[in-house]
């Protein structure tokens, strides 16, 4: 045997709920995060991953004691991102029992940032979270690719996804990669509450541009679409967050349905 | 109750172990020197951080020295632990504990990613005093990018494959290693744990 793939339930957290939405919109309330977490734990998820997308930086302080009750319940390992932007922000979530930390738009304002961490926590703890779009208005300094007959090259998005960078995500995985970064979580903005699929076109492109693993984020809506990308792609992991909130599928039964299809997962 | 110490190099998350620690019966005390006198029945190096800092840390800040510190003590090294435990590693400058001949070698990124993140199996090669009670093929939580290189095999309870074999257990006198996080590694990590406080209440 050999490494198994990941399935990891992601839970979205505002001012203490977990949260929903489509396109990274109209939220929907999903439960508490620590029940959830317990749940999806000996349910037999992977790992877990919580994004904490409250508004204010007041609010968001109460993070730290989540992250404490989380970590006092579960046995796997799980990261925690969503407004991290110091070395203070990463330290209080990795201290307080957090396994890894996760950094999106603080990565791309300040860069060091991943360098930092990687020499203080190891390379382990840093997740650099990538939200991609598609810009349609081509470019030639970028990497284009082509579906569908419309040409298009994926666009790094900060902020929760409202404010473009201009960044193309190959350039920025790689550089993210070299500064220390131990793994991508790679979100499609335009797959995210779709349950359309996942981007397996961006997927399979970043992982073939870096060596750490990737995780696939945006638009699982059942099943099959984890397949389709293990199967489409050398992706380390797939995440997903509706199919296991409104109990459409179990976390197990999800696995047990991609081993009986030939994927590796811990059973 | 058994009193056990983890080491805190001030890099990382202790507080999953120290909890699971507590879940499966210790008391758990969190130091960074050795300084105090030695109340304990056994010590853990946690698996959180890099090489060099986590070896000044402990090197460092003691009138006294580790292995001065903890005589015939069981001592518990996960992940860079472990690592520890050698005379060097390819992570850093700085030299290992040294109370295990060998090395610490990168795990090659030519054929395989790393780090070597996420759930593998264990091939249990012989019996030892962690692994009682767990099955061969047990599903355990790697994240590492070393892997270590023992001067002799005879000290590798058990192993995982990742392209290459990498050593997953060690035990050797009175310190055990583990190159996985049996406190992320759901309940088959706990039975390991309660294994290591049996030795510690011998």
């Amino acid at each position: 045997m050999t490494l198994t793939k990941r399935i990891i339930p992601c839970l979205d957290v505002k001012n203490g709920r977990v949260v929903k939405g489509l396109n990274f919109e109209s939220i929907k309330d999903a439960g508490d995060p620590v029940e959830l977490a317990e749940k999806y734990s000996n349910e037999g998820a992977d790992e877990l991953v919580f994004l904490d997308i409250t508004a204010s930086d007041e609010q968001r302080k109460t993070i730290k004691d989540l992250v404490r009750k989380v970590a006092s319940v579960i046995d796997i390992p799980f990261t925690v991102g969503g407004g991290v932007k110091s070395l203070e922000d990463a330290r209080n979530i990795l201290l307080n029992g957090a396994d890894k930390v996760g950094i999106n738009t603080g990565a791309i304002k300040n860069p060091k940032i991943i360098t930092e961490l990687m020499e203080l926590f190891g390379r382990q703890c840093v997740v650099v979270a990538v939200d991609v779009k598609r810009n349609y208005n081509i470019d030639d300094s970028k990497n284009i690719f082509t579906e569908n007959d419309k040409s298009f090259w994926f666009e790094v998005f900060i902020y929760g996804g409202k404010e473009g960078t201009g960044l193309d995500v190959i350039d920025w995985v790689k550089d993210a990669e070299k500064l220390g970064a131990g793994e991508i979580l790679l979100t499609s903005i335009d797959k995210d509450g779709t349950k359309d699929g996942y981007d397996i076109l961006l997927t399979k492109n970043v992982v073939d541009s870096v060596t750490i693993p990737v995780i696939a984020s945006g638009g699982c809506g059942k099943p099959d679409d984890m397949i389709d990308v293990f199967k489409e792609s050398n992706v380390d992991a797939a995440l997903a967050a509706s199919i296991f909130h409104y109990q459409t599928h179990g976390v197990n039964g999800v696995k047990s349905y991609l081993k009986n299809r030939g994927i590796p997962v811990r059973l | 109750m058994v009193s056990v110490a983890i080491f805190d190099y001030g890099a990382g998350n202790i507080f999953s172990l120290k909890n699971s620690l507590e879940k499966v019966g210790a008391t758990v005390d969190v130091i960074t020197n050795f300084d105090n006198e030695n109340t304990y029945s056994g010590l853990l190096l946690p698996g959180v951080g890099n090489f060099d800092p986590a070896m000044n840390s402990i090197r460092n800040f003691s009138k006294i020295q580790f292995k001065e510190y903890v005589e015939n003590m069981p001592v518990l090294g996960i992940c860079l632990g472990m690592e520890m435990f050698f005379e060097k590693s390819e992570e850093g400058k700085e030299k290992g504990l040294n109370v295990i001949e060998g090395e610490v070698i990168v795990l090659p990124s030519s054929s395989m990613k790393v780090p070597h993140m996420g759930w593998n199996n264990l091939e249990i090669k012989k019996p030892g005093k962690i692994l009682e009670g767990v099955e061969n093929d047990s599903w355990v939580y790697f994240v590492h990018s070393y892997r270590v290189k023992p001067e002799s095999n005879d000290i590798i309870t058990a192993e995982s494959d990742y392209g290459i074999k990498v050593p997953a257990v060690v035990e050797h006198d009175n310190f055990y290693g583990t190159q996985f996080h049996p406190e992320k590694s759901s309940t088959v990590g706990k039975i390991m744990l309660k294994n290591f406080l049996k030795e510690c209440k011998k």
